[in-house]
């Protein structure tokens, strides 16, 4: 296997490879918590924090687990940070973690930390796993917190709950679109912000699966 | 690597595993259970006090909530009740004990939450001997959810001091207007009683100034219809004769 650095580790996953943007994992917490820019800031570090410690805990000890029961080691492991996060947030950050609610549980069936466990963790050592784990939490960051941006600003008026555009409903100029506050709209801005990657990145562009083959006959024949 | 998968390493490694990770989670769970139960405490008195219409910002909540007297109502006696101390006292989870409530039919149940609990605590903020404001918890069902909240009122039990709902899941900016400060500004100073002493509350399109009724009115929110009757409703229901109509009855004659 061809050395690693941890440099790349580290940044490859902003935007090279970008596990939603790219990989399209982990798109189900940024449909959801991406309303309000500081859950979403919440919800980032949370992830990361996670991924990074999972993705170390398995490779510390990747040595010792069995392949047959090698899924469910990787869950317990991923599983028991999230409760221990969870703890902390309902401890530390009680009114954001009521915001997060069940999203906070719900990292544990995230693909992109599974997905760096079973192809990251298992096969490298503890510390370039931990920094790969804190790269993909970035590379999930970067987009979650543009989307969250967009929503934010264009669908309340605010940022950070500060007000930027002072909204009609509380007598000032700003139409806010409602549409934004709604799950479906990070649809729409995650896939324009994979278009602008990829034709900043053409390679990220997938082969096409299936193209129409040249007409072989002209169209009189055809007749 | 083959030794990894036997049979014997194979439970080691996950007897282990669990062992630590429980140690872990049981851990984390023990220890921060002190402050998650204050958070809890914290977050309720702070709703409790944006109902009353109380600014809480910078403020020490604790100091501010304690000039509030919790007390337990009998919601069918409208009466003060010692069976029960208002401190641990759980509302909500009262209203799915079956020995704690009852289901209500279905001409009962305007605000749609199937059953209410029996027993109910509210606060109340007293001066010089005068009741000056009286809050008790409201619920209901809006367009996708039930809203929890508290109304507060007067001490003459009729005139609005404020309304808020903590916890909701209704549509962002249709429905989830009903956290807008401007929305809550229009109850204070509306009335609950008509004339004859009936519930007379009601969201209308726009209230129009020189209505005499403009004092029971108040403005729906725009572009949420359902809410806006759940609001509504749920408001007829708990100042009604199996909300807090008897309490409040006797509130207003001075026979608690």
């Amino acid at each position: 296997m061809s050395e690693i650095t941890a440099k790349q580790v580290l940044v490859t996953p902003i935007f090279e490879n970008n596990p939603i943007a790219l990989q399209i994992l982990g798109i189900c917490s940024a449909l959801a918590v991406t309303s309000s820019l500081q859950v979403t800031l919440v919800m980032c570090i949370a992830l990361s924090l996670v991924t990074a410690f999972s993705s170390m805990s398995i490779a510390a000890i990747r040595k010792h687990i069995p392949s047959s029961i090698r899924i469910i080691v990787q869950m317990i492991i991923i599983a028991s940070l999230v409760i221990v996060v969870d703890q902390i947030l309902k401890a530390y950050a009680y009114s954001i973690s009521k915001q997060l609610s069940v999203f906070v549980g719900l990292i544990i069936t995230n693909c992109i930390v599974m997905g760096r466990a079973e192809a990251f963790a298992m096969k490298n050592p503890a510390g370039i796993s931990f920094l790969d784990g804190i790269g993909n939490g970035l590379g999930y960051s970067v987009m979650l917190i543009s989307v969250a941006v967009v929503r934010e600003l264009f669908g309340a008026g605010k940022l950070f709950g500060i007000e930027i555009f002072s909204v009609v409903n509380d007598g000032g100029w700003y139409v806010p679109n409602g549409l934004l506050l709604l799950p479906p709209s990070a649809f729409f801005i995650i896939g324009l912000f994979i278009w602008a990657l990829r034709s900043w990145k053409p390679t990220q562009v997938e082969s096409k699966e299936y193209e129409l083959a040249p007409q072989t006959t002209s169209m009189q024949e055809a007749h | 690597m083959s030794s990894n998968d036997s049979v014997q390493k194979t439970i080691k490694v996950a007897l282990l595993l669990c062992l630590v990770c429980s140690i872990v989670v049981s851990g984390a769970a023990v220890l921060l259970k002190p402050v998650q139960q204050a958070n809890k405490a914290l977050d309720r008195k702070t709703n409790i006090l944006a109902a009353a219409g109380i600014e809480t910002k910078g403020q020490d909540i604790d100091a501010l909530f304690h000039q509030f007297t919790p007390k337990v109502v009998d919601l069918d006696s409208g009466v003060y009740t010692t069976e029960i101390n208002a401190e641990t006292y759980d509302q909500r989870k009262a209203a799915k004990d079956p020995k704690l409530s009852d289901a209500l039919s279905d001409d009962q149940d305007i605000a749609s939450i199937n059953r209410r609990e029996r027993f109910a605590t509210v606060y109340l903020l007293e001066k010089e001997g005068q009741l000056e404001r009286v809050i008790i918890p409201v619920h209901g069902y809006g367009l996708w959810s039930t809203l929890y909240g508290f109304l507060a009122l007067e001490g003459d039990a009729n005139t609005v001091a404020g309304l808020g709902f903590y916890s909701h899941a209704e549509t962002p900016g249709l429905g989830g207007e009903v956290d807008n400060p401007r929305w809550k500004a229009k109850w204070v100073g509306k009335q609950v009683l008509g004339q004859q002493g009936q519930v007379q509350i009601e969201l209308v399109k726009s209230v129009d100034p020189n209505d005499p009724e403009a004092k029971h009115k108040v403005d729906a929110l725009s572009g949420a219809t359902l809410t806006s009757n759940g609001v509504e409703n749920l408001l007829h229901f708990w100042l009604g004769e199996k909300g807090f109509g008897p309490y409040l009855a006797n509130l207003r004659a001075g026979d608690v």
